[in-house]
């Protein structure tokens, strides 16, 4: 039994997982490219131009993964946010920390492509929906916690208080998405509803899935590779940075 | 529990009184900011009526903002938040006790202005009062959640920016329902369910937020 746990706290520290990281991340940039070139092949050639909306429907293939990455990132974050206040480890606080960047680039890739699709789509780069206002005030979120993180400067406090925003923000989320959702339908009709998914084709469905797939296997190779910096920044006072570095020279 | 929560009360007030500046800036802050309004978007009424309620609203939460720096950072200065966390009785309770403090000191007041500052809006007598209202059931969650980032930023550099980058996205349920309240009673829809829905999030915020607050400030002080 004490075998099994010593097994599986094994890569907790930032010693063991540093090397694992590091022959894990060309697996995940080659999956990355795998499912980015199926997906967008997929999507841009294989897939039937949409009745209604034309090609421009085609900006789906990025603006859906980059939505749904988006909020499981800071899902994701929330969790190692947990897992460092319950265990205290140090590698947690550095996931969390590693992950926010990429879970704020896609909430604004999101924000972004929906601009783009708006433009042609409704006539307009923006409207007040529920869905659009909770994904801004989820790239607050973000900002938010990179922008405590970034202000303190020990680290281990850092690590902390960043968890304890990411887990009132966790809880904040919903409560925040029903009274947008609530504000909206109060307000004014939507002029444009989202919430009809179309009956999509099954073909644009596998390029949506593979590119959502691209995505994800993106985001676990940089999250791995920033936290690889991260781990040599902070331990660079320990024996096995300095062996490290060492070997390198 | 009560006795301890009273004290902390107590003690806070007594302090804030020593100090009525700070409280009677944060006023008129709250005041100048609402007043800037009419001059930025002119002087028609049914407009300004519309308006109204958000304004009044996001001007109660940055005069919240202001004056959130200040709950724990004097303690925090002079030891004796480290001597309350040392103390045998729950870091939570005293948080809850300079929550209520808090908003005695800087909700409480927006509530009262908050009438006077409706009529140079022009809003009629049922929208006033349901306006007070929601504001009344509204700062309290207000100070509650603010607690959670004056924890966070205490001692940090460049606190008060960033408290607001933390706190404001927080606050939006807040004033959706605040503000929303006093929307449906000028349509004519009755502001019950709003003001249900804000009480909710005043109940939840000032009974919850305490106890991240509290881990916050254990951080803050290690």
């Amino acid at each position: 039994m004490s075998h099994r746990v010593i097994n599986w706290f094994r890569y907790a520290s930032p010693q063991t997982f540093y090397p694992l990281a590091g022959k894990l991340i060309p697996w995940f940039w080659a999956l990355a490219a795998i499912f980015g070139v199926a997906g967008l092949t997929i999507g841009f050639l294989v897939a039937p131009t949409d009745a209604q909306q034309g090609e421009g429907y085609r900006i789906i293939f990025l603006h859906v993964p980059a939505s749904w990455m988006s909020m499981f990132i800071y899902l994701v974050m929330a969790f190692w946010a947990a897992m460092g206040l319950a265990f205290n480890t140090r590698l947690s606080g550095m996931m969390a920390s590693a992950l926010a960047p990429t879970g704020a680039l896609f909430a604004f890739l999101s924000l972004w492509t929906g601009a783009l699709w708006g433009k042609p789509m409704w006539g307009t780069w923006w409207v007040w929906d529920a869905r659009l206002t909770s994904e801004l005030i989820l790239l607050f979120l973000y900002i938010g916690f990179i922008a405590l993180q970034a202000a303190i400067d020990d680290p281990r406090r850092a690590d902390k208080a960043g968890a304890i925003l990411a887990l009132v923000g966790v809880v904040n989320i919903p409560i925040i998405y029903f009274s947008v959702k609530w504000w909206n339908t109060l307000h004014q009709g939507a002029s444009v509803s989202l919430t009809k998914a179309p009956s999509m084709a099954a073909l644009m469905l596998w390029g949506m899935l593979l590119c959502a797939l691209a995505c994800w296997m993106y985001s676990i190779a940089i999250a791995l590779m920033r936290v690889r910096t991260i781990m040599l920044e902070r331990e660079r006072h320990t024996d096995w940075v300095r062996a490290l570095l060492a070997e390198k020279e | 529990m009560l006795i301890l929560i009273r004290a902390v009360i107590g003690r806070d007030l007594r302090l804030a009184m020593r100090r009525q500046a700070d409280i009677v800036a944060a006023m008129f802050f709250f005041i100048i900011v609402v007043s800037l309004f009419p001059l930025g978007v002119g002087p028609e009424p049914d407009q300004l009526r519309k308006l109204a309620p958000g304004v009044l609203w996001v001007a109660a939460l940055l005069a919240t903002m202001l004056s959130l720096p200040r709950l724990f950072a004097d303690d925090h200065r002079d030891g004796t938040l480290e001597q309350l966390a040392l103390a045998p009785q729950p870091l939570g309770l005293v948080v809850l006790g300079k929550v209520i403090a808090h908003w005695l000191v800087a909700g409480l007041p927006l509530v009262l202005l908050a009438p006077v500052l409706g009529i140079q809006f022009d809003l009629a007598g049922d929208a006033l009062a349901v306006l007070t209202l929601s504001l009344l059931i509204g700062t309290p969650a207000l100070s509650g959640i603010g607690a959670i980032g004056a924890a966070l930023t205490l001692g940090v550099r460049g606190g008060g920016v960033l408290l607001s980058l933390l706190v404001l996205p927080l606050y939006i349920p807040v004033l959706i329902f605040g503000a929303g309240a006093v929307d449906a009673t000028v349509s004519g829809l009755g502001p019950q369910a709003h003001l249900s829905l804000l009480g909710a999030l005043a109940l939840g915020g000032v009974f919850f937020a305490p106890w991240p607050t509290a881990a916050a400030l254990r951080v803050a002080l290690e």
